[in-house]
């Protein structure tokens, strides 16, 4: 079976020569059709950086020292720009961090779920809207008419991330990139934009890579989990077994971190700051050893 | 209960009227001011009592009506050749008008044109054309329409020329920096994964965002030319000499300002008042139109 996204030994720097520092180094891992991945590490592990390699929106400073990223077998990197664009926001979305900003703050809600369809479905202005009230209604959108005719600022931070999410999944997409869906909103939203993106992930059948710090969500929604600490994966698996067994120290640190309902909050213990600095060493180590080897 | 809280948003007052409104004093005021030059440049035959260039020498420098030796048939007075001030005041509007809306709305045009290409595509394009605003904007704009005008010659196509010429920098130079802004916003980067081109961006996303500054600048920018406008035709090098220009007045009235100061002091409270107006306009739409201050 061909899986939805495959990542080989991507590495990624930012900035030239003396001053250039590398955010990915050989990350590898796959995402099966249909599998939910959840990909966990603290800020600055290269978690969102790995999406955007994947939906080539990395930074302009941003280079791929070498890697393959495949979708479905094609290769995203080689392939031309056009091809590259219809692929984007069809079978390959995004859902984005911030919902705050993520929408035009000029154009109506309508507008941008219509351009959207019209864009990649060749639907007509009218039939675009038919199918948005739809979209707004499998997300769980009140009065989508309404909210149709609105502009961005007028509707609450959870109703964006709904518009959002259900502009993401409106072409059927096969994989659907996560980026911290749930970072910017407050808990009570969180959960349900959780159990929407569970909901329209099992009727459209799309992959997700879930990129989190936050492993509660993982243990919700994702059924394999990737572990990364500065840019390189340090365990993955099954998210069941990586939680009940975590073979990493750094898994284990990081679950030990995690407040659980289920758990006094003294309980809670902070990363041990030495196993950060030997990781970081050891990928100091790894950079230098990659500069020495000859490529 | 939370579900419900969630799912409502904000009421839509009434659209314009809660726009204008936020538009306040300054919006009615520099309204008003703009919308009664007009309206005199564009009913010039009809309310002028006289014809502009019809000379009475027996009634030459007559004082405004209500002064001692005014007489009623002319308002503000005559001029020395005994023209009715009154009417080219009237007569002048239009050429003011005609300037300012033509001259603003070509720069405009030109300098978005440039402004967007600059901003959007960066590197070397953005280097030259903004080498090229540097060095433009380096001469005295007045000077560089002086000469201009005395180049291509007279006439209200070489004054609109002129300041078209200089004066598109000033669209090409905001355009440009609000398009790197507006392009680095997450919406922007959220349209490149729906996989829109970077074409479509600069045509779909981005001008809806630039219109709240646009419509300030091509405010201020009919003001700037009806400025020009003036001082070429004080220097004489504007319109032919027999169309009333306020410019030209306050040049033939210069001469005489002891004797007769009502003729110069009038077309300077025009210019005044609609400089002032089309900056009051300016800012009260930006009011209206900005989605920041729509919050």
């Amino acid at each position: 079976m061909t899986a939805a996204l495959s990542v080989q030994d991507l590495h990624v720097a930012i900035g030239k020569g003396a001053t250039s520092a590398n955010v990915l180094r050989g990350v590898s891992l796959e995402v099966q059709p249909g599998e939910v991945r959840g990909l966990v590490g603290e800020s600055g592990a290269g978690k969102s950086m790995l999406g955007r390699a994947v939906l080539g929106l990395l930074p302009a400073n941003a280079t791929i020292a070498a890697g393959r990223v495949a979708f479905e077998g094609r290769d995203l990197m080689a392939m031309p720009e056009p091809e590259r664009r219809r692929l984007l926001g069809r079978r390959i979305a995004l859902i984005p961090q911030d919902p705050m900003t993520s929408l035009n703050p000029v154009k109506r809600v309508g507008a941008q779920i219509a351009m959207l369809l019209r864009h990649h479905l060749g639907l007509s202005r009218r039939d675009a809207l038919t199918r948005a009230v739809e979209l707004l209604s499998e997300v769980a959108i009140r009065e989508p008419q309404r909210v149709l005719q609105l502009y961005p600022h007028e509707i609450s931070g959870g109703m964006r991330q709904r518009v959002l999410i259900a502009m993401a999944f409106a072409c059927d997409p096969s994989l659907v990139i996560a980026d911290e869906p749930t970072t910017a909103l407050d808990v009570t939203v969180q959960r349900q934009v959780l159990q929407l993106v569970e909901r329209l992930r099992q009727r459209h059948g799309a992959a997700v890579l879930f990129v989190t710090h936050d492993l509660g969500v993982v243990a919700k929604i994702c059924r394999t989990m990737t572990v990364l600490h500065a840019g390189r994966v340090l365990e993955e698996g099954e998210t069941a077994d990586v939680l009940a067994k975590p073979r990493h120290p750094y898994t284990r640190a990081l679950l030990a971190a995690t407040p659980r309902a289920d758990r006094p909050a003294e309980a809670l213990r902070p990363v041990p700051p030495a196993l950060i600095d030997s990781l970081w060493a050891e990928a100091y180590r790894f950079d230098r050893l990659s500069a020495m080897a000859p490529s | 209960m939370v579900e419900f809280a969630l799912d409502g948003p904000v009421e839509r007052p009434s659209r314009w009227g809660a726009g204008l409104r936020r538009g306040g004093p300054k919006l009615w005021a520099g309204g008003a001011l703009v919308g009664a030059l007009m309206l005199v440049a564009l009913l010039a035959p009809w309310i002028a009592p006289h014809s502009p260039i019809e000379q009475d020498l027996m009634s030459a420098q007559l004082p405004p009506a209500w002064a001692d030796g005014g007489e009623a048939a002319y308002l503000f007075g005559t001029d020395s050749l005994g023209r009715c001030v009154l009417s080219r005041l009237i007569y002048s509007a239009r050429t003011a008008v005609a300037v300012a809306l033509i001259a603003a709305s070509l720069a405009a045009m030109i300098g978005i044109a440039f402004g967007l290409i600059a901003g959007s595509f960066g590197g070397w394009v953005d280097q030259s054309i903004s080498r090229l605003i540097d060095v433009w904007m380096a001469f005295p704009p007045v000077l560089l329409s002086i000469v201009l005008a005395a180049l291509i010659g007279a006439g209200l196509t070489s004054v609109i020329t002129a300041i078209v010429v200089v004066d598109w920098t000033r669209f090409a130079r905001v355009v440009r920096a609000e398009t790197m802004v507006q392009l680095r916003r997450d919406y922007a980067a959220a349209a490149r994964v729906i996989g829109l081109s970077r074409g479509a961006i600069l045509r779909l996303e981005i001008p809806p965002n630039l219109v709240p500054l646009l419509v300030t600048l091509l405010a201020v920018e009919m003001g700037i030319a009806i400025l020009v406008e003036v001082i070429l035709s004080f220097v004489g090098i504007s319109v032919a000499g027999d169309t009333p220009t306020w410019g030209g007045m306050i040049a033939e009235g210069r001469q005489i300002v002891y004797q007769a100061p009502w003729i110069m002091a009038l077309p300077i409270g025009c210019i005044i008042a609609s400089v002032i107006g089309f900056n009051l306009l300016g800012d009260g739409l930006r009011m209206v139109l900005d989605p920041v201050q729509r919050r």
